[in-house]
């Protein structure tokens, strides 16, 4: 494979494309701003601390609702995969809700919850829930009878076989359900903020927007896309790292 | 398949007269765990009526279900439902179609050539990742708010999930079965139509059904976000004039919509990969 800086050079191609677009006068400016008077404009938001309260604020929402729906998510899909009234109980609310678009909840938490912070906590918390439940349980009930027979045999609990046994092997599917709910929890973190928020990146840009300050908006849309991209190689990062006692 | 109680077939042999007695006896517990599942949803059904009918909860919090079913019936008799179905159905389908008609050409081509690859490789693992949803000011600001800044939007999100899969699925194509038919002469569009695709269309197929869900969060959301007709425009006007029995229609409907379109794809996997291997489980 090609060295790191080599391999990102289209993306440095695109940018000098996008400058030269903006110079040659092809593109209303006001349409579609340089990247060098995007790059003043975040530069400007950063200095301001705009930015970084709208974005701790936007985060932090997103995390809470994150952790709870993995917390809530993995247990769930373990239970439904270990207990069977309980999957009975379960599965049929899981199996209407998963195909659903999660941000047409927008206007029911607006009506449960108002235009404060649980309102997204709670969206987010819902939408990321059903990946991590369904994933779990695919992974808990796909795992190998004769380990957890073998495990039951040697005098294993069922706690311990969950434990030892269950989780692990499962674990691959797990780390694949948080990370589709780390996708889903961006999305819905920047779509309620679009609808209904007071605060946030969200709000931001869409505020930035409405009034005109176009280089703004882009340098914050950026920002966030930019997020939204590291927080996945973070995880990508921690999930290997996980898994690293799994044959390649 | 052939059921134990089956007249037709003359001589049975042992080992296929008790598969049929096993697949019958777990297709009566498939159709009991069915008959549970029917009834928890009926019973959540009945609760919710009950809980509302008796005041334990504000109805503007929860609207009674049977308003709920009688403004969906309204709204089926106006029309209004089809209006809005079939809106938000056009805007995520024809996103979804216009991005599996780049991306799955893309794919393939970049698994194919080195300079194609080299440009794209960075540019869809960079934009993968990231939250789509935040560039819809941009479409906004280029395409108005009508129904091609919608499209569009949608398109782009779909994108990358197709391109992905396709790329991967291609470029991990084994290469004996390649081999084996270009030694039997085949051109290299032979080889692409008839041997790379159809060892890739799982994964392919994968990536559309990452795709679908994707294209319908951004449909909704866009609505939302500009308003006018489709469901999403009308849950949030309901929304926003506190009319909960509306939310809640909305969801019920979206529900629906949302239900019978990933069902559907999941069902044209079946008949187009029937002759794979993952069909015969």
């Amino acid at each position: 494979m090609y060295s790191p800086i080599l391999r990102y050079v289209p993306l440095l191609l695109m940018l000098v494309f996008w400058q030269l677009l903006t110079v040659s006068g092809l593109v209303p400016p006001e349409m579609l701003p340089g990247p060098l008077t995007v790059a003043g404009a975040l530069w400007d938001l950063i200095v301001s601390g705009e930015l970084v309260t709208n974005a701790v604020r936007s985060l932090s929402r997103a995390a809470a609702g994150l952790v709870a729906a993995i917390v809530v998510g993995i247990a769930a899909g373990l239970f439904m995969a270990t207990f069977r009234p309980f999957r009975l109980l379960v599965n049929p609310i899981v199996q209407i809700f998963y195909p659903m678009p999660k941000s047409a909840l927008i206007p029911l938490v607006m009506i449960w919850f108002g235009l404060g912070d649980s309102s997204k906590i709670f969206l987010i918390f819902l939408g990321c829930l059903l990946p991590v439940i369904v994933s779990t349980y695919n992974g808990a009930r796909g795992v190998n009878h004769f380990f957890r027979w073998s495990a039951a045999s040697l005098g294993a609990t069922k706690w311990e076989v969950l434990r030892e046994v269950v989780i692990p092997a499962a674990m691959p599917d797990i780390l694949a359900g948080c990370r589709t709910a780390l996708a889903f929890s961006f999305i819905l973190m920047v779509s309620s903020e679009f609808v209904i928020a007071k605060d946030g990146v969200g709000f931001l840009i869409s505020s930035l927007g409405d009034s005109g300050t176009y280089p703004a908006m882009f340098a914050v849309i950026f920002t966030v896309a930019a997020a939204g991209f590291a927080a996945d190689r973070l995880y990508a990062a921690f999930a290997r790292n996980q898994l690293r006692w799994r044959e390649p | 398949m052939t059921s134990a109680g089956d007249g037709n077939t003359t001589v049975k042999l042992p080992a296929e007269a008790l598969q049929g007695q096993r697949t019958s006896s777990a297709y009566r517990l498939a159709l009991g765990d069915a008959g549970v599942q029917a009834a928890v949803i009926l019973f959540l059904c009945v609760l919710w009526e009950t809980v509302t009918r008796l005041d334990l909860v504000h109805p503007f919090l929860l609207p009674p279900l049977s308003q709920v079913l009688q403004r969906l019936w309204e709204d089926i008799l106006s029309g209004t439902v089809f209006v809005d179905l079939a809106l938000t159905l056009y805007r995520a389908l024809s996103g979804f179609f216009i991005a599996a008609a780049i991306a799955i050409p893309l794919g393939v081509l970049m698994s194919r050539s080195a300079a194609l690859r080299w440009f794209f490789d960075p540019l869809i693992s960079v934009g993968f990742p990231m939250p789509k949803i935040a560039f819809l000011p941009i479409f906004i600001l280029w395409f108005d708010i009508f129904d091609t800044s919608k499209i569009i939007m949608v398109a782009f999100s779909c994108f990358f999930p197709i391109v992905t899969a396709t790329f991967a699925g291609t470029s991990a194509v084994d290469k004996w079965p390649v081999w084996s038919a270009r030694s039997l002469g085949a051109k290299d569009r032979e080889v692409l139509w008839e041997v790379v695709l159809p060892l890739a269309s799982p994964q392919i197929i994968t990536g559309l059904q990452i795709a679908l869900p994707v294209g319908m969060i951004t449909t909704v959301v866009t609505e939302m976000l500009m308003g006018g007709r489709g469901i999403g425009g009308t849950m949030i006007t309901a929304g926003r004039f506190a009319d909960s029995v509306g939310v809640f229609t909305g969801i019920v409907e979206i529900a629906f919509l949302g239900f019978v379109v990933i069902r559907s794809l999941e069902y044209i996997r079946g008949r187009l990969l029937v002759w794979h291997p993952e069909s015969r489980r």
